[in-house]
């Protein structure tokens, strides 16, 4: 069993490794962050102190703008860049080379750079917008914790619903980037992801009749979801709804995936001198 | 003629240059990385210690060394693109890294390992965008890219990006790239590695041609002894930044080289092979390679008393392969890989 | 050849390699479009739900958005050798081949892409534009179209330091920096609003830190007449684009700074 996962928690390993060489990268991705959630902040409480009551309140949308920060590392916004190297170098056939299974790898190695990165972001993150905005006086600005342990409980299931969510899609991706040979075939992941998963605005905050819509669509299960999950907006059956989309396209990309691939694969061929 | 006048017509004059690196040491593993994030470890590096030379107009020059021995650092300070922690350059009055624009558009650079064409544009497109950035009148720009084309034969691959030619068609039309421009320095960092056979001689045979005609001065690192034993008339050793050997190639030859080899085939096996006067370097079955100093004794007179003593089906005489002889310069001199 | 003729030579091939592949090429102009219109569009929506944000109307931000927007837009068109130049040249050891050409760095870094598909961005900034001049109800003269013009040539000014000193810091930490985009996106972000939405630190960063305030805020502020708002006058208006063209002249400075620092520690 430990012989099987051997690879991929190399993997695991291998890319904290390479993100924690990167220390002023990594500073600066947390500084950006933080800015991001300071603007975010300043502008949703000028809306708000015009229009007080809306789907959520001024501090759920605040906490939603840190969760969207601190993990921002779980979308998908591009296909793996060792793929898209890989398949304009011409050596993608070497993915096939090893003696795993391609799918599982890509999933796992997706899995991981989302796990790494945000692992990275999230407790600094949490520490300067939950503890230290407290503390400095500025509870208003800050991170909320959920308000009951379920609501706690489901949303660290439906955080790692999200990641594997995200994972799925990666590899969407980059089987379309193989397919096209480009990785410009991801180009259009940052214009569905961003506005679908409610990233520009909470989803829940667009108008009431296109709210059926955007909870089924397959991206609301990488952010609104699972905030709202968070503090208890989505409790109950509500919740449960919520993670069975998740899940249901978790399943439907998976199965997507794996059979579009085993279609691109076959057709891939080695570039040479 | 006196050496300061000598020195006053050298068109590249290089005095106590030293060049030192800092660079960030990090410890193996997780552990290490994290520690990484928070602390900084640095260790000093003298890639060229007080190095010094100078070089005329139209000069030949190989510049040879172990890996990490300060050639490309030099090449890189004569271009201008490195500045030397110490020491002073100067090339046809120009000092490289200061006087940069001035420097540059008088000297052609080719670096074997990449290109300074575009990868997407066809090569003709190529040439003519450096036209304008050398800023080359067109007639001119004209005449001369036409002789190179026909020098390097590379008309046919005038159409063709970048990217879909093969090595030895790119180096080709990397050089015409370094020669539009008409320098009066070329500069070749490693051009022949990679290529094959026939094109490294094309190669050597062009740089040698421009250099006879147009008097073009050339600087060349490599690694390939051939390379040298064609072209260089002058040869620079560098081991550990420091300047070992500065002289012409023929006479580092004749005295590095000391040693000739004969290899004879015996008849028979024979048990007791005596020496005769040399050393018995290899014995493979009825092979035998003796190594031997020829001012001490005569390829004849070891011939000859060697066939006296036993049957013997061949004999040739050999000298010792050129990458040996430097392998053992440098051994000498502690010039080792860093 | 001059600097500009040799920059219309590199854009026109920049175009040609880009328009080997047609669809490719429309395509990413599309999604260019697409991704900065719906953000419009989420803007949009966000006035539909609170009606107006302290007092400032729909119309009016889209004035301000509009600007910023564009003269983001048309910088990104021309910085992408800076944007890019971490991984592009100083990983690469590229720069070392920039250096051997008898040009300067910044003609040559312009000249490595042209970002046709951010023209996208910029026609989704001009109906921003249209939308904001269109819909605020002010009596539009040809002095109030040149502050404008002179806002948007400000933060272009403003937008493209910041882009030299994305470069500049890739010296040092060769990859690309996220962090700049704080300041590239973050501003557009930020710059959309009027400056007495956010608190009062935050307002003095976005005037003398990154004057952000400067190209956007004072001039249209001015613009649509809103001199109820502190600090807001038509003279302001005018003369504070200008920091946009001081905050360059710095980032060139550490622009310098950084080559030297470059050709000291070699590649």
């Amino acid at each position: 069993m430990t012989a099987a996962i051997l690879p991929y928690l190399a993997i695991l390993r291998a890319r904290f490794i390479l993100m924690l060489q990167y220390r002023a990268a990594a500073f600066a991705g947390f500084a950006t962050q933080c800015w991001w959630g300071v603007i975010k902040i300043m502008v949703m409480a000028a809306f708000y102190a015009g229009a007080a009551h809306q789907p959520i309140n001024l501090a759920q949308a605040i906490t939603y703008t840190w969760l969207g920060q601190a993990f921002l590392a779980l979308l998908p916004w591009q296909a793996d860049a060792e793929i898209s190297e890989a398949v304009e170098s011409g050596n993608i056939a070497y993915e096939r080379l090893r003696p795993v299974d391609t799918h599982l790898l890509w999933l796992v190695r997706a899995a991981a750079m989302r796990a790494a990165n945000t692992s990275l972001r999230l407790v600094p993150m949490f520490i300067v917008a939950a503890v230290l905005l407290p503390l400095a006086g500025l509870a208003e600005w800050s991170w909320r914790l959920p308000p009951n342990l379920a609501a706690g409980a489901l949303f660290a299931v439906s955080i790692t619903l999200a990641a594997l969510l995200s994972s799925g899609f990666t590899v969407l991706l980059n089987i379309a980037v193989t397919a096209l040979k480009t990785r410009r075939a991801a180009n259009i992941a940052p214009v569905l992801v961003t506005p679908l998963s409610g990233m520009i605005v909470p989803l829940v905050l667009m108008p009431a009749w296109s709210q059926p819509l955007l909870f089924w669509q397959p991206f609301a299960g990488l952010v609104d979801i699972p905030y709202r999950i968070y503090f208890a907006n989505l409790t109950g059956v509500g919740a449960l709804a919520g993670l069975a989309a998740q899940a249901l396209w978790i399943v439907l990309f998976i199965l997507i995936g794996r059979a579009w691939m085993n279609r691109v694969m076959a057709r891939v061929d080695m570039q040479g001198g | 003629m006196a050496f300061g006048a000598r020195a006053q017509m050298a068109q590249i004059r290089v005095e106590n240059l030293s060049k030192t690196y800092r660079i960030a040491a990090r410890d193996p593993g997780l552990a290490g990385a994290v520690r990484g994030l928070f602390r900084r470890r640095y260790r000093d590096v003298a890639a060229l210690n007080n190095v010094s030379f100078a070089l005329e107009r139209g000069e030949l020059l190989g510049l040879i060394g172990p890996n990490g021995a300060g050639k490309s650092t030099t090449i890189k300070i004569l271009s201008g693109i490195l500045r030397p922690s110490s020491g002073h350059c100067d090339v046809d009055g120009l000092i490289p890294w200061e006087q940069r624009i001035a420097h540059v558009a008088r000297i052609g650079v080719v670096f074997g390992q990449r290109t300074q064409l575009w990868w997407d544009l066809p090569i003709t497109e190529s040439f003519d965008l450096l036209r304008d950035i050398y800023r080359v009148d067109a007639a001119r720009f004209a005449s001369t890219r036409e002789r190179l084309v026909e020098m390097l034969k590379i008309a046919p691959l005038l159409d063709t990006p970048l990217r879909q030619l093969s090595l030895g068609q790119r180096m080709r039309c990397e050089i015409t790239a370094a020669l539009l421009h008409t320098p009066t320095i070329l500069f070749l960092d490693e051009p022949t590695i990679g290529l094959d056979a026939v094109s490294k001689l094309a190669l050597r045979e062009f740089v040698k041609e421009l250099n006879r005609t147009d008097g073009v001065t050339v600087i060349l690192t490599t690694h390939d002894m051939h390379d040298i034993e064609a072209l260089a008339r002058r040869v620079l050793i560098i081991g550990n930044g420091r300047l070992l050997r500065d002289s012409s190639f023929e006479s580092m030859r004749s005295e590095i080289l000391g040693e000739r080899r004969l290899i004879v085939d015996f008849a028979s096996d024979n048990d007791d092979i005596a020496s005769h006067g040399a050393t018995i370097r290899a014995r493979d079955g009825r092979t035998v390679e003796y190594a031997f100093d020829p001012a001490r004794i005569a390829a004849h007179t070891l011939i000859a008393s060697i066939a006296a003593a036993h049957d013997v089906i061949d004999i040739r005489v050999e000298d010792p392969k050129i990458e040996e002889v430097i392998a053992r310069f440098y051994a000498l001199h502690g010039a080792v890989e860093s | 050849m001059n600097g500009l003729a040799l920059y219309r030579s590199y854009i026109r091939n920049c175009l040609r390699a880009q328009m080997l592949y047609p669809t490719a090429f429309l395509l990413r102009l599309v999604t260019q479009f697409a991704i900065t219109i719906t953000e419009f569009a989420g803007l949009f929506a966000l006035f539909v739900r609170f009606g107006h944000i302290r007092g400032w109307t729909f119309a009016e931000i889209a004035l301000f958005y509009g600007t910023v927007s564009t003269a983001f837009a048309l910088t990104d068109v021309a910085t992408r050798g800076f944007e890019m130049f971490g991984p592009q040249f100083v990983k690469t050891g590229d720069f070392d081949r920039v250096l051997l050409r008898p040009r300067s760095a910044t003609l040559q870094l312009m000249g490595f892409e042209f970002g046709f598909t951010s023209l996208g961005r910029v026609l989704q900034g001009l109906i921003a534009l249209a939308v904001g001049v269109g819909l605020t109800p002010i009596d539009w003269s040809v002095a109030k179209a040149l502050l404008l013009l002179w806002a948007m040539t400000g933060g272009v000014a403003l937008f493209f330091g910041i882009q030299v000193l994305q470069g500049t810091l890739s010296f040092w930490t060769v990859e690309s920096l996220e962090i700049v985009n704080t300041l590239t996106y973050g501003g557009v972000e930020a710059a959309q609003y009027p400056l007495d939405i956010y608190a009062a630190w935050f307002r003095k960063f976005l005037i003398f830190v990154v004057p952000l305030g400067c190209v956007v805020y004072f001039p249209v502020a001015a613009i649509l007449g809103r001199s109820d708002v502190a600090g807001v006058t038509p003279l302001v208006g005018a003369l504070t684009p200008f920091a946009g063209f001081v905050f360059l002249a710095i980032a060139f400075a550490a622009w310098r700074r950084g080559i030297r620092h470059y050709t000291s520690t070699g590649s």
